[in-house]
């Protein structure tokens, strides 16, 4: 769709616009972020004490009681004024407490992080996800016209959830990785250079391999996804089709189709497994190798008095807690790219230019008459659709359109909810420029009724109460009356309601056209148009609907000013005024008793349709 | 068709239920021995590791020995080397049986599909048709195979560890192994509610794709209407619950692994404290290496706990997809052939055809009676004589029960009294096969499948010839548009055939079905509407299939109506007229009306034709 070429949003503006989605959550996903570094530390707490433990049992052991013992420094100072190693050695259920509370205290910043991650993260996701919604229909209806429904949903849907994932995870473990590799690397060359230096030999291998290995295997994984799809295509079409198989007796054809589109997705799916089978156990592996170096190296320098026990321990543990986020950052990295696609695609959509209305114009009095002075319009500047159009319309009066497909007739009606603005010339409402409107205004007054209407997927009775929530049911059962829907409803087993669209009974065009029409009725209208809305029902159903329009109209109340376009001229043939179309501009006008006499397309047709009924009588004698 | 409620979730966990699964699984069985073989050694190797580092310290350190450094690397680099071998075969052998399996079990299904009859396919959307067979199969794949892995390794590390423990020091194995309950049900407890959370999201997040379908979908009749702002207040509420219920399975998940590890620290603290006491007051009972090896021991204990609870909470969240692949798996055709008549004629899979005798194509409907599964009735004691040859035209108001009867005539579904007969002989006593295969059947909505136009027509007769395709497509006249086609004949059609327009996949069906040189012709005719100039080549095309065989046509042209031999008016499932059409016509019943807006409405759209 060009919409989206129109846009192209660079990828570092989108990161620094995205700001206006984080405001509100900033402080709660920086508490994160700080619960992140505070359960690190804590994490790497645990370890120092142990050995601290660890040390001082070995000390006063050895007879080295005095020592000072092996812990932080703040901790330290509290045990040497007791005597040192010996009295830890002899209360380790103080050590041992303050494990327990690390950990608490640790779990509760891991915890922290967790919670507001999610809560700063869902909230920016409500925020994108109700932007998207709200933009896109404030988009002008020309949008929703060239619209591709699914790439729409899934920028809305997937890339969104694309984004959350980044933000609740991605971004924080980037964080936690990078300050779990400095502290490390700090605490560790503290004791130990060399060893320090020996126990990280690996780790740059490690995390190349992971990087490189998981854009490598991207490709797999592409084809593995379209061998899936293939499979679900062939699925879908053989079971769609699942009658044309069984008329030809095709069953065993079908089941050899099948039978290798599985083989193929098998056989892609196994060799990713392969693959995978090598770089888990590989890098699996070079981990394990590093743990090894880092204790036998340890011992090494211990038995040499370099290092203690305890600091041998807890390399160990260091290295062995470092090792795996260091190889899920060559992932997380990869994914990087596909986050910020993501983000670009949404903007995409909300950089499109909403419609623009007109405010604050008052709410001027529509049920007058219309006017079209020399009306014409295009699309896109090129077409010309219309071509100086003039007409006038009293209040209340029916106006029928007949035209040929592609004579103007729809883009006609747009124009009177300003679903698309005049390129030229006026159209005037009781003597009021149809452009000083409000649109959301004009909309409400003016009832109109597409072809091809859409119908909500809730109950029968929800989809037509959905122009006046506080319709009652009564009203609602005479919109029904008067669009002789009451009859086929009350077939339903569960009467008004009956679910429709996709999760309900499928409705068949000519009764979803008479539902539009009842729940355009429902609400007060100053101008009606049925834009070829009856096209699918049947003529009987079509006469009694009129009627039934009319009866309204002999009753007293007040009948909106009406527009109806038809191919069948009984539906024409009884309006105040007949417009003909031909090729974007009025052929003829007048009532059907002048535009019979006239030479022209009415006639033409009224002549036909005479001759057809002869042709039919005379068939069936 | 009613609406089924996708159900997602079983309360308990059955037993049974998966034992029946994996016995469909019978080839994978050997993988599966093996995963668990592989599980436990890699185990052991995983036990190992604390006991060579209690080693290094206790001997290198403690003791303060000079040699054997070597012998030391080498146990440590051999028990490495064996659990980077475990890990690469459970990750080949797993791969295998979890592809293997999900590819087993899709055969299995697609062949039950394809046995299964017209019933199922008009219960069942075919939409959950194909998440039983991809989603919902890939899930018991993954849950037998991985979750074996994570079962075995994790119940056997629980056990090794145990031993190892017990060997070192009984009272300190104790001591861990006395938090290990309360981390279970504590794991067990948490992982039961972030599963039922994560399903709630999932909901929530499909009911938020719905929405936008819906607010797309919906965008120009909402302008119209101006419901803008009346549809985001209801977006709002959803995509509210949305954040509510992410919200609170993150912080579920977010609460269980650091209350699992606290509980976890509390082993590592009373080992400690234990064991610190244990190497003064009982003197050389705990050495500082043991120690170690505890503190490690009691570290990694809570982990394997947490897995097992996780593969039980799977398992019960997976259920709901085995059950709907078993039962997909274990329904019963509604039509199936005698098991005398497989013997004789052959299956669906394996035809017989050297038995098959001609066929005529006289159809005799003998007081036949049908209703639907659901007890709707259709036909009442029904009784038509066709002689081969002989056009049988249906006519009636949409859903009104003319489709039954060309289901009844290709046995799609069977009366549920009383007999149809073909050349005189009851049609239960040949095979499905043998009928359908004598059967030409165009659709009201043509489906073609993915692949080029001459693969399309073949689908009528595989061992047809490129000259015998080319002349069937004569035969309806489709061949000046094919030729017209940027590769002739070798044009991809697309899926479904959505790349040609409805009448020239109408034309290509009826070559089809002609290819087939089938004795007895079915015609769902098309209401859609296509121009004039593919209407008089359908026309033709219905005339060129009809000639020579018997046909039986849901007919909507007046051209089929009038030349039909027979012509059946249905209403509300009831046959309310037959006859020609002139004596039905000199009725001036129901078929008279029909008629008569069939020929205005016919007349019209060629009126505007031409106009345009």
């Amino acid at each position: 769709m060009e919409i989206q070429r129109q846009n192209a949003v660079s990828e570092r503006g989108v990161l620094r616009r995205f700001g206006e989605f984080m405001k509100g959550s900033a402080a709660r996903y920086l508490g994160s972020v700080f619960s992140v570094a505070v359960s690190v530390l804590a994490g790497f707490l645990t370890p120092l004490l142990i050995a601290g433990a660890v040390d001082a049992i070995t000390d006063t052991m050895n007879g080295a009681g005095g020592n000072p013992v092996n812990l932080p420094g703040f901790l330290a100072g509290w045990f040497n004024a007791r005597g040192g190693a010996e009295y830890l050695a002899r209360h380790v259920w103080i050590v041992a407490a303050m494990v327990v509370a690390v950990s608490l205290v640790g779990g509760l910043f891991q915890y922290l992080r967790g919670k507001w991650s999610a809560e700063a993260s869902e909230a920016i996701a409500e925020r994108m996800r109700t932007r998207l919604y709200k933009h896109l229909l404030d988009m002008d209806y020309d949008y929703h016209v060239k619209a591709q429904t699914g790439d729409l949903i899934q920028r809305c849907t997937t890339d969104v959830d694309t984004v959350r994932r980044f933000l609740a995870s991605q971004v924080i473990e980037i964080f936690r990785t990078v300050i779990m590799v400095v502290l490390a690397l700090w605490l560790m060359s503290s004791i130990h250079v060399k060893l320090t230096l020996i126990s990280l030999i690996l780790i740059p291998p490690l995390f190349g391999l992971a990087f490189w290995f998981f854009h490598w295997v991207q490709k797999l994984f592409r084809e593995a996804d379209e061998a899936d799809g293939q499979l679900g295509a062939m699925l879908q079409e053989s079971l769609t089709g699942v009658r044309v198989v069984r008329a030809f007796g095709r069953q065993r054809y079908e089941r050899d189709r099948f039978d290798a589109r599985a083989d193929d997705m098998h056989d892609k799916n196994l060799r990713i497994s392969e693959v995978m089978a090598v770089y888990w156990s590989g890098s699996d592996m070079l981990s394990m190798l590093q743990t090894g170096m880092t204790l036998l190296f340890g011992i090494w320098y211990a038995t040499r008095g370099e290092i203690s026990t305890g600091n041998v321990l807890t390399f160990v543990s260091y290295i062995s807690m470092l090792i795996w986020p260091i190889r899920q950052l060559g992932r997380i990295l990869q994914d990087l790219g596909k986050s910020m696609v993501a983000m670009r695609r949404c903007y995409e959509v909300l950089d499109a230019k909403a419609e623009s209305d007109t405010e604050g114009a008052g709410e001027a009095p529509l049920y007058e008459d219309i006017e079209f002075r020399h009306v014409a319009f295009q699309y896109d500047g090129k077409h010309p659709v219309l071509k100086d159009v003039s007409f006038t319309v009293r209040a209340g009066q029916t106006v029928a359109i007949l035209g040929a497909t592609g004579s103007g007739k729809s883009t006609m009606m747009n124009l009177l909810q300003r679903l698309y603005d005049v390129s030229g010339g006026e159209i005037r409402i009781g003597g009021c420029n149809i452009n000083t409107i409000e649109k959301k205004y004009l909309r409400s007054r003016v009832g109109y009724v597409l072809q091809e209407p859409f119908l909500y997927s809730r109950s029968i009775r929800d989809n037509l109460g959905i122009t006046q929530a506080e319709a009652d049911m009564p009203a609602i059962e005479r919109v029904a009356d008067i669009t002789q829907s009451s009859g086929f409803i009350a077939q339903f087993r569960e009467g008004y309601d009956t679910m429709v669209g996709e999760r309900g009974v499928t409705l068949s065009g000519g009764q979803k056209q008479r539902i539009a029409i009842a729940r355009t009725l429902l609400r007060e209208n100053d101008i009606l148009i049925l834009d070829d809305s009856l096209s699918a029902v049947d003529t009987e159903t079509d006469r009694a609907i009129r009627e039934a329009l009319k009866e309204g109209r002999s009753a007293g109340s007040r009948v909106p000013t009406t527009f109806i376009i038809s191919h069948r001229l009984t539906t024409l043939a009884d309006a105040d005024l007949i417009l003909v179309l031909e090729d974007g501009k009025i052929a003829q006008h007048g009532t059907h008793e002048q535009l019979v006499r006239q030479e022209g397309l009415y006639q033409k047709v009224y002549r036909i349709q005479a001759a057809l009924e002869d042709e039919l009588k005379q068939e069936v004698g | 068709m009613q609406y089924q409620q996708e159900q997602d979730y079983t309360k308990k966990l059955d037993a049974g239920l998966w034992r029946r699964l994996i016995g469909y699984m019978k080839p994978y069985h050997k993988h599966l021995i093996a995963i668990m073989a592989t599980m436990a050694v890699s185990a052991l190797c995983d036990t190992l590791f604390p006991l060579l580092t209690r080693e290094a310290i206790d001997t290198f350190i403690g003791d303060g020995a000079q040699s054997g450094r070597l012998w030391f690397a080498v146990r440590y680099i051999g028990t490495v080397l064996l659990q980077s071998a475990c890990i690469f075969t459970f990750c080949r052998i797993c791969g295998k049986a979890e592809n293997g399996i999900n590819r087993h079990i899709r055969k299995l299904s697609f062949k039950k599909l394809e046995e299964l009859s017209f019933s199922y396919y008009d219960q069942t959307p075919v939409g959950f048709i194909i998440s039983r067979m991809t989603s919902d199969t890939a899930r018991l794949g993954e849950t037998v195979a991985w979750g074996l892995v994570d079962l075995f390794w994790a119940s056997a590390y629980i056990l090794i560890t145990a031993v190892a423990m017990f060997l070192l020091n009984a009272r300190m194995a104790l001591l861990v192994l006395s938090v290990m309950p309360i981390i279970a049900v504590a794991a067990v407890w948490f992982q039961k509610r972030i599963l039922a959370s994560y399903r709630e999201v999932r909901k929530t997040n499909s009911q938020i794709t719905g929405a936008f379908n819906e607010g797309i979908m919906g965008a120009k009749t909402s302008k119209t209407l101006v419901r803008e702002e009346a549809n985001c207040a209801e977006f709002s509420v959803l995509t509210g619950k949305m954040r509510t219920s992410s919200i609170r399975a993150a912080v579920f998940s977010a609460l269980f692994f650091p209350i699992v590890s606290s509980l976890g620290s509390v082993a590592t603290a009373l080992v400690l404290w234990r064991g610190g006491n244990g190497v003064f007051s009982a003197q050389g009972l705990v050495t500082v290496g043991t120690l170690a090896a505890f503190v490690q021991y009691a570290t990694g204990i809570f982990e394997p706990i947490s897995s097992i609870a996780r593969i039980f909470a799977d398992l019960q969240a997976s259920q709901a997809a085995a059950e709907r692949v078993l039962s997909m798996l274990e329904t019963e055709p509604e039509i199936v052939d005698k098991p005398e008549v497989i013997e004789k004629f052959g299956d669906s899979f394996n035809p017989k055809r050297e038995n098959w005798p001609d066929i005529r194509g006289d159809v005799e409907f003998d007081h036949v009676s049908f209703h639907y599964s659901t007890g709707e009735e259709v036909l009442q004691d029904f009784s038509l004589k066709v002689r081969a040859g002989q056009t049988v035209a249906l006519v009636g108001e949409t859903g009104s029960g003319k489709s039954t009867i060309v289901n009844l005539v290709g046995r799609f579904y069977e009366p549920t009294k009383g007999v149809i007969r073909i050349d005189g002989e009851d049609y239960r006593n040949r095979s499905i096969l043998w009928l359908q295969a004598h059967l030409g059947y165009v659709l009201q909505q043509p489906h073609l499948f993915s692949g080029t136009i001459r693969e399309n027509v073949r689908f009528g007769r595989l061992d047809a010839t490129d000259q015998e395709i080319e002349a069937a497509c004569r035969a309806v006249d489709a061949e000046d548009f094919i030729l017209k086609l940027e590769k002739g004949y070798d044009t991809e059609v697309g899926e479904g055939g959505n790349r040609l327009s409805t009448g020239q996949k109408q034309l290509i069906s009826f070559a089809r079905a002609l290819i087939a040189k089938p004795a007895i012709f079915v015609l769902d005719e098309a209401t859609s509407s296509v121009d004039t100039q593919t209407e008089q080549k359908l026309q033709a095309a219905i005339a060129v299939a009809l000639t020579g065989r018997t046909s039986f046509i849901i007919a909507h042209r007046l051209s089929t109506v009038r030349s039909a031999d027979i012509i059946l008016v249905i209403k509300n499932g009831r046959i309310i007229e037959r006859g020609t059409h002139s004596e039905l016509l000199a009725q001036k019943g129901y078929y008279y009306t029909l008629y008569a807006n069939q020929f205005r409405e016919e007349g019209e759209k060629r009126m505007w034709e031409e106009i345009a």
